[in-house]
C-alpha cells in the first residue's frame, strides 16, 4: 500500500503574528514554523499503518514550499521531522504556496501517476483554516474524499472510516484509493525518538520543481483584528449587574 | 443567467441557521450587483414548505435536485451536480455555509466549475470593477485578511455566526429536476449515522456557549455548568485538557485543535485563556470570563469579567438568570 501524507508549514501556535509594512505577507522573522497540528494526526496514523506492516506500506511525505531564511523556517527540517516518525521518503515541491488552487494542482500533478492508495491531509491548516486543498486534490484526481475523519481501518483494499458531521458522526466504507482529511482522534500525536531522528537524516529526499499554474486568489492586505477595549469588571457580589448588561444587549 | 446561487443545507427536514445566514449574505451580495438569488437544494425528499421558507430569506428562484441516491449526502455527488448547474446556467457565484459538508463540497465545485474559491469569508464579497474582494479571519483570530480574485465563477463559504439572518420575503419561482449521481460518486458508502445528545443545541450553531476548563477541578462539578447552560438555552463546551482527561466528551473541545466557534455570547469559566484556546473562541461577539485569578490571560479578550470563585459565582449567576427570565416571560 502506498500512502502520501501532505503537510503544511505554519507558524507555531504561540507565535506573535506581525506583517510586512504593506500588510501583504507575514513577517517571518523570529517565528518558529511547525508542522500543522492537524497534519500531525495524519502523519501519526500513517506511522501506525507503517508500523503494523513495515514491508507492505510505503509512506511518502510531501510539502509545497520554499525554505525560509532562518533555520526556524525550514520546510526541509519539518519534512525530516515527519520522516523521523518512521516514514519512508520526503518530497518538497519547490514553490511558494501562493493559494490553495496552486497548491492543490502541485500535489495532484505529483500524485497523478504514482498509484497512491491513500492521500492524507489535516482537516485544515491553522494559518487560514481554509480546508480547501484536500477537497481540491480529490476533485483533480477524481477520488472519493472523507473530510474530518476520526478513524480509518484498512482491510483487503477496503477502508472503514468514521467522520465527524454536524452533531454526530458517520461511519463509511470505501474501496481504496481515497483522499482523507484528519480530525483529532484519527491517531494520537507522536513524538519522534532518537533512532527515528537519526534514520531520517539519510532517508530519500527529493526536491521537485513546480508545475506551472496561475493562482486565482491573492492577498490584498492583513490588518489587526478590531481592538477589544478594556472589559467591564463585575463585582461577584453584584451578579445582577451582569444579567442586566446581557439583557440590555439582547443576549438573554 | 448570472446569479448568486446558494447551496441550501437541509438537516432533519429543517433549514439550519448557517443556511439562513448564507441566504441573507447572498441576498446582500446579489443586491449589490443587481442579480437574483437562486437557492439550490439537493435530496431524496424535501420539506413541504421549502420554497416558501427560502423565499422568506430572499431567494428569487428555488431549484430542487431530487434523486433517491442523494441521501445520505456524498460530497462529490453534490458538488458534481452543483458544478454542472453552474456551468449550464452560467451562475457567476455560489455561496455555501462553512459547515462540515459545505466545506467538503466547495473545493470540488471550485475545481469542476473551474472557479476561484474564497473560503471562510465573514461578509458578502464586494465588487470593484473586475475584482471581487472578501474578508476572512486568519492566524487564529490574530489577523483579518482581505483577499481578492479577478476570476469567474467564484465559489465562497461563509463562516458561521458571521452575520445575523434577516428576512427579505418574496415569492420564488420553483423548478424540480431529477438527478442521478455518477457511479464514481457512489464509491463512498455511508454505513450509519450516529447523532449525539440531540436535545442540545449543536455547538457550531449555538448563540450562547457556556464553557469550562481545568479550574473546575473534576467532572463531578459540571452539574452547575449544565444548569447555567440550561438556564440560558446554551450549548456547553470545554478546554482541551478537560477533554483529554475525559472529564468531558471530545466533541465539546473548542480551540485551535478543537471546534472553532463564534457565538453571540461565550462564557468562559475556570479557563486560563491560552492562545490555542482563544484561537477557537476569540471571534465570539461577547465574552464573559469568570476566573479567580485576576491575571488570567482570558481577561484580555473579555467584554465582562468576574474575578471570583466559580463555585460561588456560577450558581448565583444561574439563579439571577432564571429570575430574570421568569420576570420577563410573557
Ligand atoms: C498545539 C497545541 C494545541 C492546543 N489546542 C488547544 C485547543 O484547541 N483548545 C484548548 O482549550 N487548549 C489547547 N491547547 C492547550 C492550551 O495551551 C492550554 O493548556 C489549555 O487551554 C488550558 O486549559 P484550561 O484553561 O482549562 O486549564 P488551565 O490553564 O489549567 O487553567 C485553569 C484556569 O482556571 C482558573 N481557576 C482555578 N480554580 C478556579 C476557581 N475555583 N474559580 C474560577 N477559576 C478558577 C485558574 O485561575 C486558571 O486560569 C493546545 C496546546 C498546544 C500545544
Amino acid at each position: 500500500m502506498k500512502i502520501l501524507c501532505c503537510i503544511s508549514h505554519v507558524p507555531d501556535t504561540t507565535a506573535r503574528i506581525q506583517f510586512t509594512a504593506d500588510g501583504k505577507a507575514l513577517d517571518r522573522t523570529g517565528i518558529t514554523f511547525i508542522i500543522n497540528p492537524y497534519d500531525d494526526f495524519a502523519l501519526a496514523r500513517a506511522a501506525e499503518l507503517k508500523e503494523k506492516n513495515p514491508n507492505g506500506v510505503k509512506v511518502t511525505v510531501l510539502a509545497v514550499g520554499k525554505n525560509g531564511a532562518q533555520s526556524t523556517d525550514s520546510v526541509d527540517a519539518n519534512l525530516r521531522k515527519a520522516l523521523a516518525l518512521g516514514l519512508d521518503e520526503a518530497v518538497r515541491i519547490d514553490a511558494e504556496p501562493v493559494d490553495a488552487f496552486f497548491v492543490a494542482h502541485q500535489i495532484a500533478a505529483y500524485a497523478k501517476d504514482k498509484g497512491f492508495d491513500l492521500i492524507l491531509f489535516g482537516k485544515e491548516s491553522i494559518d487560514y483554516n481554509g480546508a480547501q486543498v484536500p477537497g481540491m486534490v480529490a476533485a483533480l484526481l477524481n477520488l472519493p474524499f472523507v473530510s474530518y475523519a476520526t478513524s480509518i481501518e484498512i482491510q483487503d483494499g477496503q477502508a472503514h472510516l468514521t467522520r465527524e458531521i454536524t452533531g454526530g458522526k458517520e461511519r463509511l466504507s470505501c474501496a481504496l484509493p481515497l483522499v482523507l482529511s484528519a480530525q483529532k482522534g484519527l491517531a494520537e500525536w507522536r513524538i519522534p525518538n532518537v533512532r527515528g531522528i537519526m534514520q531520517a537524516k539519510t532517508k530519500p529526499f527529493q526536491v521537485v520543481p513546480p508545475v506551472s499554474v496561475a493562482p486565482r486568489v491573492r492577498t490584498l492586505r492583513h490588518e489587526p483584528p478590531p481592538p477589544k477595549g478594556t472589559f467591564k469588571k463585575i463585582d461577584p457580589e453584584n451578579i445582577q449587574e451582569l444579567v442586566q448588561e446581557l439583557a440590555n444587549k439582547g443576549l438573554i | 443567467m448570472s446569479a448568486v446561487a446558494v447551496w441550501v443545507e437541509i438537516s432533519e427536514g429543517r433549514l439550519k441557521k448557517p443556511t439562513l445566514e448564507v441566504l441573507t449574505a447572498a441576498r446582500q451580495w446579489a443586491d449589490s450587483e443587481n442579480l437574483p438569488v437562486v437557492a439550490i437544494a439537493l435530496g431524496a425528499d424535501f420539506p413541504p414548505n421549502l420554497t416558501a421558507s427560502l423565499g422568506e430569506y430572499g431567494a428569487d428562484r428555488v431549484i430542487r435536485l431530487k434523486g433517491p441516491q442523494l441521501e445520505p449526502l456524498v460530497n462529490s455527488a453534490y458538488a458534481r451536480a452543483l458544478a454542472q448547474l453552474m456551468r449550464e446556467r452560467q451562475f457567476s457565484y455560489l455561496l455555501l455555509p462553512q459547515t462540515y459538508d459545505g466545506r467538503a463540497i466547495a473545493p470540488f465545485v471550485a475545481v469542476w466549475a473551474d472557479g476561484a474559491l474564497l473560503s471562510g469569508i465573514t461578509q458578502p464579497p464586494q465588487r470593484e470593477g473586475s475584482t471581487l474582494r472578501a474578508r476572512r479571519i486568519a492566524y487564529s483570530n490574530k489577523a483579518i485578511e482581505w483577499i481578492a480574485t479577478d476570476h469567474l465563477p467564484v465559489i465562497a463559504t461563509l463562516k458561521s455566526n458571521s452575520i445575523v439572518p434577516a428576512k427579505n420575503p418574496r415569492v420564488p419561482t420553483e423548478e424540480e429536476l431529477a438527478y442521478t449521481p455518477l457511479p464514481e460518486d457512489l464509491r463512498l458508502k455511508s454505513v450509519g449515522i450516529e447523532k449525539v445528545a440531540t436535545d442540545k443545541v449543536p455547538l457550531t450553531e449555538a448563540e450562547i456557549v457556556v464553557s469550562a476548563g481545568r479550574g473546575l477541578k473534576g467532572p463531578e462539578n459540571w452539574g452547575m455548568i449544565e444548569e447555567l447552560a440550561k438556564a440560558l438555552g446554551a450549548a456547553t463546551a470545554c478546554s482541551k485538557p478537560v477533554a483529554d482527561v475525559g472529564w468531558r466528551p471530545h466533541h465539546e473541545h473548542v480551540g485551535q485543535t478543537g471546534i472553532q466557534i463564534s457565538p453571540n455570547l461565550y462564557i468562559a469559566i475556570g479557563i486560563s485563556g491560552a492562545i490555542q484556546h482563544l484561537a477557537g473562541v476569540a471571534s465570539s461577539k461577547n465574552i464573559v470570563v469568570i476566573n479567580n485569578d485576576p491575571e488570567a490571560p482570558f481577561f484580555k479578550v473579555a467584554d465582562y469579567g468576574i474575578v471570583g470563585d466559580a463555585f460561588q459565582v456560577v450558581p448565583q449567576l444561574t439563579e439571577a438568570i432564571r429570575k430574570y427570565k421568569e420576570q420577563h416571560a410573557h
